[in-house]
């Protein structure tokens, strides 16, 4: 079952001088429910804005992206916020967790603005990632490869249908980034969610069965900026 | 969730947060007594009348009078003679007349001389009347006793048997004239929280042939404490006595002659709340400065919250809120600073004046100076919430690539 569609997807940004520069043109992009996929991307790629637009928190100029049935591309900003809240886990390159929330918080974080906090379910995930004695710990109490199991276990707090993941495993050391790869991949199939990550990492790269080079998906890299 | 982004931001600001709560605390302590002090002193003063409904005086300001001869503070405007006290003692209207004399201390206590039946049959306030504390009795008439006031006696340290030599004057001299006379306490009243505690009370006489004294005048009264058989007859006095332009001033009635004084010293208030709402504007500007300047700091975490899916109004409501608790934190606080403040400023009066002022009976501005100052700390919260509203999240939260 098709769970992403994209279809004609435009993001143009306004330039500082005047003039627009065009970042985004992807003709075409699916995802089936539960289906783990790969994005190659350097830097400057667009990747970032594409997982943006897909997560709702940029608006497309134009084209079409329809998330489990409804067009994300078409919902007002609160409708794209719930979709997100509800439908969407968002794993970061930085982890971006809350320094004055505990473990624990920003886990229930991740559910507050969905269906609510349940936090048996969020501590069930802690655990689940290994961090079922670190619940009270405050992010700067926990190492990097420990931040990023909380970030894991956000992005799943909510039963996402999908998961995005922008360079997860960035800021990690060789060993630590296998590992939280291998934990990623695992707690999304576990759930059913369906992961679309982005990555420059070869390495990250090859553990994927589907993998696309986003460079080439966006038209806006070989045409000329408008 | 929106009360938990409030009490995370708050424990995570901690700091800030005890700090502006701090200063909405001592704003809000001074309005609140302010407001009560002044609210409260007008009721009580104006009530203070110790049992009468008039003073006859001397010619001169009524204001005056009454501030002599019910609140035992200032001079009196002059002497009346025996004749006058006679005069109105004996008029139908008048149901009791008192008469006193000042003109002596002890250590800045004043002595006023008076006659039995003020302690035998006035009732000071409706119901009242003065007690003596165990052990003591009243003065007896030529005799060197006298009877104190509870606050003054306090204050003095003085017990039925205490001795006393009376110093010549209102205020207190140490070098001034001491006169020779030993007077005995023989009775301690018990409190009526009124001006009357704060008095030592000696026989008429005594102050009216104390040596040293005029000899001419030792039948001279300061004032005359009148009681009326009905209101209509103040008036009808009032008339008789004042528009007569004699030599009496007939002070009636005593509340409206004390809110003539609240209304000449008005601008104090006016002033006082002027500086209370001025702190508290500054109060709401310190809960602006304080959450404006964390915004930069906490952009991040708003662009987090909001790519995790909370809406702009919520981010906008849990700032907005997070400064309404600083308000309701900061305005809980202010009743611990005005319980102390207040106090401290009643202490004040009652030394002063021997009036006992409650501040803590319900007064209005307990409810609405909360309220105010939770809502000012939510107009200072507004300006932070609106930036906190306008968050770019895509550009917050991590560089585009």
């Amino acid at each position: 079952m098709r769970l992403l569609e994209i279809k004609d997807l435009v993001k143009t940004y306004a330039r500082p001088g005047g003039g627009e520069h065009r970042v985004l043109d992807v003709r075409e992009f699916t995802l089936e429910a539960g289906a783990q996929q790969a994005l190659r991307g350097e830097s400057g790629t667009g990747k970032t804005t594409f997982l943006h637009l897909i997560a709702g928190i940029l608006a497309p100029d134009s084209g079409s992206i329809r998330l489990d049935g409804r067009d994300v591309a078409t919902l007002g900003e609160a409708r794209r916020d719930r979709l997100r809240a509800e439908a969407i886990g968002y794993i970061f390159q930085t982890f971006n967790l809350l320094q004055g929330h505990t473990a624990l918080e920003n886990v229930e974080l991740g559910m507050a603005f969905g269906r609510g906090v349940d936090r048996a379910h969020a501590e069930s995930l802690l655990k689940r990632v290994g961090l079922g004695d670190k619940l009270g710990h405050f992010p700067r109490q926990l190492s990097t490869g420990q931040q990023q199991r909380v970030a894991v276990a956000r992005a799943l707090a909510n039963r996402p249908k999908l998961v995005l993941a922008d360079e997860p495993t960035g800021n990690l050391d060789r060993r630590h980034a296998r590992e939280s790869l291998e934990l990623i991949r695992e707690v999304c199939r576990e759930s059913g969610a369906a992961l679309l990550l982005v990555s420059h990492d070869e390495r990250v790269l090859a553990a994927f069965e589907h993998m696309q080079d986003f460079a080439a998906m966006n038209q806006a890299l070989s045409g000329s900026a408008t | 969730m929106i009360f938990n982004l409030i009490y995370r931001s708050l424990r995570q600001h901690a700091l800030s947060t005890v700090v502006t709560a701090a200063s909405i605390a001592l704003a809000a302590g001074l309005l609140l007594t302010v407001w009560v002090v002044k609210t409260q002193s007008q009721s009580v003063f104006a009530a203070t009348n110790s049992g009468f409904d008039a003073v006859l005086g001397a010619r001169g300001s009524k204001l005056q009078l009454v501030l002599n001869a019910i609140f035992h503070l200032e001079s009196s405007p002059g002497n009346i003679d025996a004749k006058d006290f006679e005069m109105i003692r004996r008029h139908p209207a008048v149901k009791a007349a008192i008469p006193i004399a000042v003109g002596d201390n002890f250590r800045g206590w004043r002595i006023a001389g008076t006659v039995e039946q003020l302690f035998n049959d006035i009732e000071y306030a409706p119901g009242k009347r003065y007690a003596l504390a165990a052990g003591g009795r009243n003065f007896k008439i030529g005799e060197p006793e006298a009877v104190v006031g509870s606050y003054a006696a306090k204050q003095l340290g003085w017990t039925v048997g205490s001795t006393f030599r009376p110093y010549h004057g209102l205020a207190f001299n140490p070098d001034g004239e001491q006169h020779e006379e030993v007077y005995t306490v023989v009775g301690v009243l018990a409190p009526t929280n009124s001006p009357v505690d704060r008095v030592i009370w000696i026989p008429l006489e005594g102050v009216q042939t104390m040596s040293g004294h005029n000899p001419l005048a030792k039948t001279e009264l300061s004032a005359v404490l009148i009681q009326l058989r009905a209101p209509t007859a103040g008036l009808m006095l009032n008339n008789q006595i004042n528009a007569s332009g004699g030599k009496l001033t007939f002070a009636y009635p005593i509340g409206s002659i004390v809110a003539e004084l609240f209304n000449k010293i008005s601008w104090v208030d006016k002033v006082l709340t002027l500086v209370a709402w001025l702190v508290a504007s500054v109060a709401a500007g310190s809960v602006l400065v304080s959450i404006y300047n964390s915004m930069s700091a906490r952009a991040r975490d708003i662009a987090i919250l909001r790519a995790l899916g909370a809406r702009r109004r919520t981010v906008f409501g849990a700032v907005v809120g997070e400064a309404a608790v600083i308000g309701l934190l900061g305005s809980v606080a202010g009743f611990a600073v005005f319980a102390g403040l207040a106090a401290f400023v009643a202490s004040m009066i009652q030394a002063q004046t021997g009036v006992v002022l409650e501040p803590l009976q319900w007064n209005p501005v307990f409810w609405w100076g909360p309220v105010t100052f939770v809502g000012l700390a939510v107009l200072g919260g507004l300006v932070p919430a609106l930036k906190a509203y306008r968050v770019p999240v895509a550009e917050t939260i991590a560089p585009v690539s």
